[in-house]
């Protein structure tokens, strides 16, 4: 069993949900990345997505796209951020970590190369957000092959035919983008939120993550409810923006974020 | 290496994923995949239907002006004292650019799909303005998004596009230059899927986008080769087109492709010089890898991370390139070559003075490397060079150069 599996089938014994926080590694600096993320953990994080940086974040939001620029101003590489998670390692064995980014940055390490990193360095799981199971025969069976958790998107446009299929191409759990829109942008509608992830779930045994416009732990518990884990981008990595110059400061900042949307998926489980 | 290509092994690319070999394909974020699955299935319906087909056959003869001349530059033909050198006129196309034999296609198919609001990326706002200009023509709401150094440079068609009714976005994000636009441009269309049809101005992007931009450019190779037939009895000899993103060198390869007696030849811009990494030449200097939607060559640091890029024409400054070039490169059907700033100048002044054309900065560098080809071809042979646009656009940057006020 992976550590995300073994992770989620912890919580689902618990009647709990999964936290999970997003913040992109080198961002404000790649010195503190590693500390932020145990500092994520210690406010209640269940998994990390560590986002790898890329100059052209298509799928992102202005804030995130941000943190890509302050992250790439200091060179932070792909080999980079693989080595923040083996550091992370160091003192943590435990807590799951997803790297999500775009393809190119790992078509340019070379597949291979980049699987056996990241595996060497300890990361669980792969979130390419420009890679749909279509254009992932070369890339996901490396994936697979080292028990790394290939994670696909789903959408709100997203057939039940392709549902099926995507749901095949992955393991760990399938993340669901709760709106048409980039990361950071409009505010989701719960009610269709919980139709479509019903739906997913009867399409799909995997657990599923909700992702986009989860900004607070009213929000959080919401989207909780009807959903096996919560994902958080934005709001955080825009508290590392408005924090950036004072570490201790920005340490605060994220754990009272986190905490009351922790306190806010407990509460759902009594 | 060369393969001869066959009509056969050419109408089966790209494959049923939009694959060219290697390249190509379809790589976004989940949110966008059921629009192009939805495109790619009624654009194949729409090519086969004589409705939409009669109705791009009548938009492009009446409102584009097509077709355009083949044109015999005689007193250039003398002057570089090699091969006969002709001139496709896309630059007398409507709005002046062979642009907008695409943005024409494109919005017929959004109007055929019923999609009211046109978005459309543009670097030097020639795309832009030819897309404003058929949504005014047709009725439909535009916003177009384009870099905000380029807003900056490129004023003129700013107030162009704004007069034809379009909604011109800002973009400041990353290099503020035409990768940006695409990329602004491809988060309004997550945003607004079910109601906006995305009109790319290029052969690149996601699958289908290559396939259709190359359909509609596709016009200029196929009256070029017929009129190159009526008017010199043959084939040309040499194909030559700038290459940017890739849509009018495209669209005049395509129709000759298997004709292995002709050699084409794309115009890469070299900027400072190919040596400097200042220029915007993927495919001469790039390697492959993954932007906007597609597998191609790329302008990239080692780390993956997209290159900012130099050419003196803002149409020419993009890292990327459309995948069927990619694909042609390997092969070796084409070969892709460039030329810098210096020569491109030099190109513009040669055909301006001698034939009376003022082409655009972006042909400018066909037209430079046409001349030293045909020099060193025999005088029986031709070249033909794809005048893409006409130069109105770039004489502020033309007097800039040349330290002139205007």
């Amino acid at each position: 069993m992976s550590r995300i599996e073994g992770v989620l089938k912890a919580l689902k014994g618990q009647g709990r949900k999964a936290l999970i926080p997003y913040i992109t590694a080198g961002d404000p600096h790649p010195d503190v990345t590693v500390d932020l993320m145990h500092t994520l953990v210690k406010a209640g994080a269940d998994i990390i997505e560590l986002g790898v940086p890329f100059s052209d974040p298509m799928a992102d939001g202005p804030v995130i796209q941000l943190a890509c620029e302050r992250a790439l101003v200091h060179g932070t590489s792909l080999r980079q951020v693989i080595a923040m998670v083996k550091e992370f390692r160091k003192s943590d064995d435990q807590t799951p970590v997803v790297l999500m980014g775009y393809l190119n940055p790992m078509e340019a390490m070379g597949y291979e190369r980049f699987a056996d990193a990241a595996k060497d360095a300890g990361v669980d799981g792969i979130l390419t957000v420009d890679l749909p199971p279509e254009e992932a025969d070369e890339v996901a069976p490396l994936f697979t092959q080292r028990d790394l958790d290939a994670i696909f998107l789903l959408s709100p446009t997203t057939t039940d035919d392709r549902i099926r299929a995507i749901s095949e191409h992955s393991s760990g759990y399938v993340y669901y983008v709760s709106i048409k829109g980039v990361t950071g942008s409009a505010s989701i509608n719960v009610d269709e939120v919980a139709a479509k992830v019903g739906h997913i779930h009867e399409l799909t045994a995997l657990p599923v993550g909700v992702g986009f416009g989860i900004r607070d732990a009213e929000t959080a518990a919401a989207v909780g409810r009807v959903s096996d884990g919560v994902i958080v981008g934005s709001v955080l990595v825009d508290t590392i923006a408005r924090n950036q110059a004072d570490t201790d400061q920005l340490k605060r900042a994220l754990t009272d974020l986190l905490h009351p949307m922790r306190e806010a998926l407990d509460s759902l489980a009594s | 290496m060369s393969v001869k290509l066959t009509e056969e092994m050419l109408s089966a690319l790209p494959d049923a994923r939009g694959h060219f070999g290697a390249f190509g394909g379809r790589f976004v974020s989940e949110t966008l995949m059921d629009s192009l699955m939805t495109l790619e299935k009624e654009y194949a319906r729409l090519k086969k239907d004589p409705e939409f087909q009669a109705r791009f056959d009548k938009e492009l003869a009446d409102y584009v002006g097509r077709p355009t001349p083949l044109y015999f530059a005689e007193r250039l033909t003398r002057e570089t004292g090699g091969a006969q050198i002709w001139l496709k006129r896309e630059d007398l196309c409507h709005t002046g650019a062979h642009k907008v034999n695409n943005t024409i296609g494109q919005a017929l198919l959004a109007s055929f799909l019923g999609k009211k609001r046109i978005i459309a990326e543009t670097g030097a706002g020639q795309h832009g303005v030819a897309t404003a200009t058929v949504c005014a023509r047709l009725g439909l709401e535009c916003h177009v998004f384009m870099g905000a150094e380029d807003v900056q440079r490129q004023s003129l068609n700013v107030f162009r596009m704004k007069l034809l009714g379009a909604t011109v976005h800002s973009v400041q994000g990353g290099t503020k230059t035409l990768k940006d636009a695409m990329n602004d441009a491809m988060r309004d269309w997550v945003a607004n899927v079910d109601d906006t049809f995305y009109i790319i101005g290029t052969v690149a992007g996601p699958h289908p986008y290559p396939l259709l931009v190359r359909d509609f450019q596709s016009v200029i190779g196929r009256e070029t080769r017929r009129q190159a037939l009526e008017k010199t009895g043959k084939l040309p000899d040499a194909l030559v087109a700038c290459v940017g993103g890739g849509s009018n060198a495209i669209g005049m390869f395509y129709p000759f492709l298997a004709d292995e007696s002709v050699e084409l030849y794309g115009v890469e811009a070299g900027g400072l010089g190919i040596e400097t990494g200042k220029h915007a030449a993927p495919l001469c200097a790039g390697r492959p890898g993954v932007l906007h939607g597609n597998r191609t060559y790329l302008m990239e640091d080692e780390n993956g991370q997209i290159a900012g890029t130099h050419s003196v024409s803002a149409g020419l400054d993009y890292p990327g390139v459309g995948p069927e070039h990619s694909w042609l490169k390997d092969i070796g059907r084409a070969h892709y070559v460039s030329v810098t700033d210096d020569e491109a100048m030099e190109g513009f002044r040669k055909l301006t003075r001698v034939e009376g054309i003022m082409p655009a900065l972006e042909t400018a560098h066909a037209v430079a490397y046409a001349i030293k080809l045909a020099a060193t071809m025999d005088k029986d042979q031709t070249v033909v060079i794809n005048v893409s646009g006409r130069g109105d656009k770039d004489i502020n940057t033309v007097a800039k150069l040349e330290g002139i006020e205007i």
